[in-house]
């Protein structure tokens, strides 16, 4: 394979990394063949793909997690053997990872100088006041506003991202690989990190990105390298790419149409939400949504989309306010309740909230539903559930070896699919979504897309959380704004338009209208 | 993983036949490490019961086979409940003390003429109904650490059972309670055939049942669990109550086959308990465990002890054996699941 490499507007200066002819197996099973990868000094290089395209491990390989198999790399142009993560940090490269594990008991400067605290010259005791003075200095020139002596685990994953950023600075990284950053930040923290990057940019560090966000790359990366199915595909300058371009040379094939937008006639209200209140998280939250209708819930992360799903899901209690189903008033008082109502809630963290990551594809997807396949309330009647299992392992085309395999051996996308079949299993009337399609990758977004478009045509009622704008803007009929755990935005599909969105997302800053509907 | 690249290499203008072959010897390779994980700890039962037979004849004889499995199955009535817990990702550190106090109890209803046998076997497994509902109430409701619950039950109950003897052993047991522990049925003695229905009922339970079903998904991730519409509180409680219970029957089981009840009987049978469910595969985080790995648990620290008495290796030396086990189990668990 020798597709020609674009050569960088910049000029002719040297690569800062050169990784050639990667390849890596796990047990037998190449992961990588044969992958190269070049960044520029000063450059965001985007390393995009599909979920297992090896994006992940070749990057793990990078920062001396995992230990190449064959291949070369290179730093300024000298070989050099990356055996460890502490080796690969001494060498310059520092990764964030999409989850962040900070010793959340430590405080921040504490985390910054982990493993490599100053030491006072006479008492050979660790010298705080140093600690606590590098940071804020550092803090400072980053434009970071958090407390030095504030505890790691009172942050938010953005602050704590900012901190890890930090720490790649101070230990002169030159190369900072970033693994899905806005994965669990919303707008402005999204405009503070691309802020930071273009920083690093100036201090002539490379960043290279790892997303599944499209109008991200392009919003912030100057190359863009396609990984697929562990094969390197190629490298060029962001400009020569456009979206459309760019998603078809990662699946290998042409995605026509993303959001596949159904024609649903928008029917009765099945649901209605007024005045719902939870104390200091949100307040006075009313709407309704209909049958066939894809109605929207948009904002930034804290503004308590998450939290009113939930609770009417009857997963958080509430201080006021009433839930109606089919017009008829209903008190939440646990998920059963809800579950007996006809509500489905597709939780946002898969990992914690959606499954059981120990057990098996056939135990999480009848859950929810066990009832229905037991006798007498209790004995569960096997063949039924193995075929049931089966059949949805199938229509939901469930990449898993049998049934019988664990979900936390299967992809994200895969675990999605899971998670949406033990949900949908039991023929929900109402089907509240929580961030559906975070941290998978396109063509399984493509699939996802197409199910809730499916759930609407045949007259489900869907309430979706999305802190994806083009998620919201292409599947949904209306869409809410939430504020600070308050409405502040209602538009009707026809009336959509990002800005007003965003605006609304930050509470109308400027002092444009702010409506809240009743 | 080397040859699979080299046959890739070896092969370049064919690289796909050679994936699909490297693929297909993954696979295998992928399955045997599988099956080896999961029947792992069968072979090494096999393994120890064969090397046994072999150094020692007497070992491999019907009546000292029948005598190992009476020996373990107190600790195997503890420790199939013991797994249970242990898949809700909890742990019980009471059973010892509860067989003792629900032994006492039992036993004190159990004088020849007294009354029914029936009265002593509702003392006894109430009592241990009654310590593990508190045990549940305590670990459901209040959020308690079990390790933390558990630890003060296992110092209160062990008291319960010494005031309520006021420390001397409970004697002269009528012969029908003292049948429940030495009589036999078809040539098996009856502590054994108690046990084999405890397996049973426990593998019924586990997986076939909803209930079953619900303690894997709590120990899993009992958050999902509860988003997933199932009352957790509840499961937790039943488990510990049925922990309670079965540690009421091992209490009778055991006073009527020693024909006494001393309230220091069962002390230290709580880790030997745990021990056969982590040596037979029950993951102490949750949501991983099966009741046939527990008995064959139970089995290894059985027979091992077994067969080194009749090799006259000191107990001394058998606990160092039996700790070595433990750990070595575990870590081949470890290893070999963290391969597949």
């Amino acid at each position: 394979m020798t597709t020609p490499v674009s050569t960088n507007a910049g000029g002719q200066r040297e690569p800062v990394l050169r990784m050639e002819e990667i390849s890596k197996s796990f047990a037998g099973v190449p992961v990588l063949h044969d992958v190269r990868l070049e960044v520029k000094r000063s450059e965001v290089h985007a390393l995009t793909g599909e979920n297992g395209a090896g994006k992940s491990t070749l990057m793990k390989i990078l920062a001396g997690i995992h230990q190449k198999d064959e291949g070369r790399i290179y730093l300024n142009g000298k070989p050099v053997d990356i055996r460890s993560p502490r080796e690969a940090i001494r060498f310059g490269i520092s990764m964030i990872h999409q989850e962040l594990y900070p010793v959340r008991d430590m405080t921040v400067c504490q985390n910054i100088f982990l493993g490599r605290e100053p030491y006072s010259r006479f008492t050979r005791v660790v010298d705080r006041r140093k600690e606590r003075e590098e940071t804020r200095r550092l803090f400072e020139e980053m434009d970071i506003a958090v407390d030095p002596d504030q505890k790691m685990g009172n942050l938010s994953v953005a602050e704590m991202q900012m901190v890890e950023i930090a720490k790649a600075v101070s230990c002169s990284s030159s190369i900072i690989i970033m693994d899905e950053p806005t994965s669990a930040i919303t707008g402005k923290e999204v405009a503070k990190l691309f802020e930071t990057i273009s920083g690093l940019k100036a201090k002539g560090i490379a960043v290279i990105y790892i997303s599944h966000k499209i109008e991200e790359i392009f919003t912030i990366c100057d190359s863009i390298s396609v990984l697929r199915d562990g094969r390197y595909i190629e490298t060029r300058h962001a400009r020569e790419f456009d979206r459309d371009s760019l998603v078809s040379r990662m699946v290998g094939r042409e995605i026509k149409d993303l959001f596949p937008k159904s024609k649903a006639e928008r029917g009765l209200v099945t649901l209605e939400v007024e005045g719902l209140t939870q104390n200091g998280v949100f307040d006075n939250i009313s709407f309704k949504a209909h049958k066939g209708e894809v109605l929207g819930l948009s904002g930034l992360m804290g503004a308590g989309r998450s939290e009113v799903v939930e609770t009417i899901f009857g997963f958080r209690g509430s201080d006021g306010g009433t839930i109606r189903v089919n017009g008829k008033e209903i008190v939440m008082k646990s998920p059963a309740d809800a579950i007996r109502h006809g509500i489905a809630l597709i939780t946002d963290d898969r990992k914690t909230k959606g499954l059981n990551l120990t057990a098996s594809v056939r135990d999480n997807i009848t859950l929810v539903n066990l009832k229905a396949f037991s006798r007498f309330g209790q004995l569960i009647r096997l063949k039924k559930e193995n075929e049931t299992a089966d059949d949805e392992i199938k229509k939901f085309r469930i990449k898993a070896r049998d049934r019988y395999q664990s979900v936390g051996t299967l992809s994200g996308g895969t675990q999605q699919k899971v998670v949406l079949s033990k949900w949908l299993l039991n023929d929900p009337e109402i089907i509240l979504l929580d961030e559906p399609t975070r941290g998978i990758d396109v063509g399984a977004k493509a699939e996802i897309y197409g199910i809730i478009s499916h759930l609407a045509e045949t007259g489900k009622t869907i309430v979706m959380v999305s802190s994806e704008l083009p998620e919201i803007l292409g599947l949904c009929d209306r869409v809410i704004v939430l504020y600070h755990g308050r409405i502040s935005e209602e538009l009707e599909r026809k009336d959509f338009n990002q800005e007003r969105i965003i605006k609304a997302a930050m509470g109308n800053p400027d002092g444009a209208t702010s409506l809240n509907k009743n | 993983m080397e040859t699979s690249t080299d046959e890739l290499n070896a092969t370049g203008d064919d690289a796909a036949a050679a994936l699909s072959s490297a693929d297909r010897r993954a696979d295998k390779l992928r399955s045997a490490a599988r099956f080896f994980s999961k029947y792992g700890i069968y072979f090494a039962l096999i393994l120890l019961v064969s090397v046994l037979a072999v150094i020692s004849p007497p070992f491999f004889t019907a009546a000292n086979l029948i005598d190992i499995l009476r020996q373990i199955s107190v600790i195997g009535i503890l420790a199939v409940g013991q797994t249970v817990v242990i898949i809700t990702a909890g742990i019980d550190l009471s059973v010892g003390s509860i067989l003792a106090l629900s032994a006492v109890m039992a036993a004190s209803f159990a004088h020849p003429g007294q009354y029914p046998l029936i009265v002593p076997l509702i003392v006894g497994l109430g009592a241990g109904l009654v310590c593990g509902a508190l045990n549940g109430f305590l670990i459901a409701k209040s959020k308690l650490a079990p390790f933390i619950v558990t630890l003060g039950m296992m110092t209160a109950a062990r008291g319960m059972a010494l005031v309520y003897t006021s420390g001397r052993p409970v004697f002269n047991l009528s012969n029908a309670y003292d049948t429940i522990g030495t009589g036999y049925l078809a040539g098996i003695p009856l502590p054994v055939v108690i046990f084999v229905m405890v397996i049973l009922g426990g593998i019924f339970l586990l997986h076939y049942t909803r209930f079953g079903r619900y303690v894997y998904a709590v120990g899993g991730n009992e958050l999902a669990a509860k988003v997933s519409g199932i009352n957790t509180e509840k499961i937790l409680i039943y488990v510990y109550i049925l922990q309670g219970v079965l540690a009421g029957v091992a209490g009778v089981v055991l006073s009527s086959r020693v024909m006494s009840a001393s309230p220091a009987l069962g002390e230290g049978y709580e880790l030997d308990a745990i021990a056969a469910a982590v040596i037979g595969g029950t993951s102490l985080m949750g949501g991983v465990g099966t009741i046939t790995g527990t008995v064959v648990g139970a089995l290894i620290i059985g027979v091992m002890n077994n067969g080194l008495d009749m090799l006259n290796v000191s107990s001394y030396w058998q606990q160092i054996v039996k700790g070595a086990i433990i750990v070595l189990a575990v870590l081949l668990d470890k290893k070999s699941k963290g391969k597949s």
